[in-house]
């Protein structure tokens, strides 16, 4: 196998350690969300369901660890679909016209640069995890420690499907789009509807219909319902509802992710294939 | 006068030919940006593409280092055909861009490194490799510097070590001296030198005339998207097949008229800085000819006997001189073109 795609991989990490406004950043947006967003909402949300009291026996999960999935999502989410900026300075700025000059594939460019973008997800995950603890986030309550460890692979296989199929699809958008300013509005608006039509910081089952369909087919969700299968256990009591994961229901949104990415790499290596890069 | 229609030149097709290029034409929608060209490049020479910005040399290296797609026509590089086998043509060629393409977050040592493994070149060699070129561009002292902190020379040598790192058959050089001081021009020029006596084979593209004169064995001369001139340096010269005079007099017009009369001389140019008139054997002729202006009681104020620059050659194909570049956009880095224009 060609390995070819590691190189483009290095290069970016290397700069991403390198510029350290880049990886401060990065670091340290996720814990501002954490702290401000997930502490003000938190102390609101335990007074409006303080009444429920959960079926005994349960676990009670409360409202910061139960949004911490939002968290990741929310972090993954934008890095990855800004991420394609990347692509657009190198063509810009012709660091990509090296690249396409060489016998190098299109296909590990695209690779490469997703692979330093799962990289760079997986340790903002990282920092919001511990961060999350100080804060006062409970994840594998009651796991034994062989769990926890597969919980934890769980969760980065979640956290690397997502941000795949998310670096995948910001990558064609940004080819598609000539201009920066383009590709900002394009995010904003595709970000919005992602995050919020999901089950990041609310539970679905409440939402109106149209926005419940939406959240179905919704990647975000499908990784969210991972992620708090494997940090919470498969049956838990948050936000006043008694939440119960099958491990069919986990299969179901493993599979969903795997074809977001398979479609969105398709895409994005069929845009790549046909830029003009000069 | 109309220049225009001449016959291009045609350098003799040899065998060992590195690069054959066929009918190529390319269009930009309706645009046609390279019309219909023909030219080979034979082993181990210089060849130059020399043009005004707009002329198709850009599109022309796209085209032969499988940037764009062969639209009409036929290329092949080191046997290799452009079109079909296009990672056997990319293994065999260096590019180095017009514009920068290094990534200034990385080292020069990085960049370089960078370079080789995107080549499959494998660990050992590349490292021999690097620093072998790092000595030969003369950066083996900025390895660990930022790309950014390096100067535009730098940048250039830096390029051109990259360039080479694959041991490239050709080397193509994108205007390799646009933006540079002095120095830095005549040193590149060194180093274009050196590496060509290695047995490397050199195409390059460049507007300036003294680079194309001092650089290469072939110049072919290019103006939108047409070859007007394919030759050597001298050959070229000789296609004037003749010596310049440029003379200034206090009667221009009718210096002008006395010089197409004797019948061995043609004035090339006449502007308000005087005549340019060209002539076989410049130095008998030119006091025949000044004694046959005095005749008529017209002062002469300035004369002066030159053998053709690549310009006159210029003028002479194209019927303008490469200033005049008309409905032009200037482009943001033409800062080191002044001072090789007539």
């Amino acid at each position: 196998m060609r390995t070819e795609f590691l190189t483009i991989f290095w290069r970016d990490m290397l700069k991403f350690f390198r510029i350290r406004s880049m990886l401060f950043t990065s670091l340290v947006q996720p814990a501002i969300w954490l702290a401000l967003y997930g502490l003000s909402m938190s102390s609101n949300f335990e007074l409006l369901t303080s009444g429920a009291a959960p079926p005994p026996g349960v676990l009670a999960v409360n409202y910061l660890t139960f949004m911490a999935a939002g968290v990741v999502s929310l972090t993954i989410l934008f890095t990855c679909l800004y991420s394609g900026i990347t692509l657009q300075f190198d063509k810009e700025f012709g660091l990509m016209k090296e690249m396409v000059a060489s016998p190098l594939p299109r296909s590990h460019i695209l690779i490469g640069l997703s692979l330093s973008g799962v990289t760079k997800s997986l340790i903002q995950s990282i920092v919001i995890f511990l961060f999350g603890y100080v804060l006062g986030v409970r994840f594998f309550e009651g796991f034994t420690l062989a769990s926890t460890v597969l919980s934890i692979l769980g969760i980065f296989l979640f956290v690397v499907l997502l941000a795949f199929g998310l670096l995948f699809l910001s990558s064609m958008i940004a080819l598609k789009l000539e201009s920066h300013e383009g590709l900002q509005g394009v995010i904003t608006l595709l970000s919005l509807p992602l995050f919020f039509a999901s089950n990041a910081l609310y539970p679905i089952t409440s939402l109106p219909v149209v926005i419940r369909m939406a959240s179905y087919v919704n990647p975000l969700s499908h990784f969210i319902n991972g992620f708090r299968y494997f940090s919470l256990g498969s049956d838990f009591y948050a936000f006043g509802m008694h939440y119960i994961f099958s491990s069919y229901d986990i299969l179901i949104s493993l599979a969903f992710l795997i074809g977001f990415d398979v479609i969105t790499y398709l895409l994005a290596l069929r845009t790549i294939k046909k830029t003009k890069i000069v | 006068m109309v220049f225009n229609n001449r016959p291009a030149i045609q350098t003799g097709a040899a065998e060992d030919n590195v690069i054959s290029v066929d009918n190529l034409r390319y269009r930009y929608g309706k645009t046609v940006a390279v019309d219909n060209i023909n030219f080979t490049v034979k082993k181990g020479e210089v060849f130059s593409f020399l043009g005004p910005n707009g002329a198709g040399k850009t599109t022309t290296i796209n085209l032969l280092t499988t940037l764009l797609p062969i639209q009409e026509g036929r290329v092949s590089i080191s046997g290799f055909d452009v079109e079909k086998q296009p990672d056997d043509v990319r293994r065999s060629i260096g590019i180095v861009f017009q514009n920068p393409t290094v990534d200034w977050n990385l080292t020069a040592w990085e960049s370089l490194e960078f370079h080789g493994r995107i080549y499959s070149i494998t660990k050992e060699v590349r490292r021999n490799r690097i620093e072998e070129l790092l000595r030969v561009v003369e950066l083996s002292e900025k390895r660990n510097t930022l790309v950014k902190h390096l100067s535009g020379g730098m940048k250039r040598r830096l390029e051109i070590a990259r360039g080479l790192l694959t041991r490239p058959v050709v080397l193509f050089l994108d205007e390799p001296t646009m933006g540079l001081d002095p120095t830095s021009r005549m040193k590149t020029w060194d180093y274009v030198k050196k590496i060509n006596e290695e047995g490397v084979t050199i195409f390059l593209t460049t507007h300036y005339m003294d680079e194309a004169d001092r650089l290469s064995d072939t110049i072919c001369i290019l103006d939108r998207g047409k070859i007007i001139a394919n030759g050597s340096s001298e050959s070229l010269k000789s296609a004037l097949g003749m010596d310049m005079i440029y003379l200034e007099t206090d009667d221009d017009v009718k210096s002008t008229q006395i010089i197409e009369a004797m019948g061995v001389a043609s004035v090339v140019r006449s502007s308000a800085e005087g005549l340019i008139v060209s002539l076989k054997d410049g130095s008998q002729c030119m006091p025949k000819l000044l004694e046959r202006i005095r005749e008529e009681d017209i002062e002469i104020k300035n004369v002066n006997l030159n053998k053709p620059t690549l310009d006159d050659v210029f003028i002479y194909f194209t019927g303008r001189g490469l200033r005049e570049e008309s409905n032009e956009t200037p482009k943001a880095d033409n800062k080191g073109r002044g001072g090789n224009f007539p």
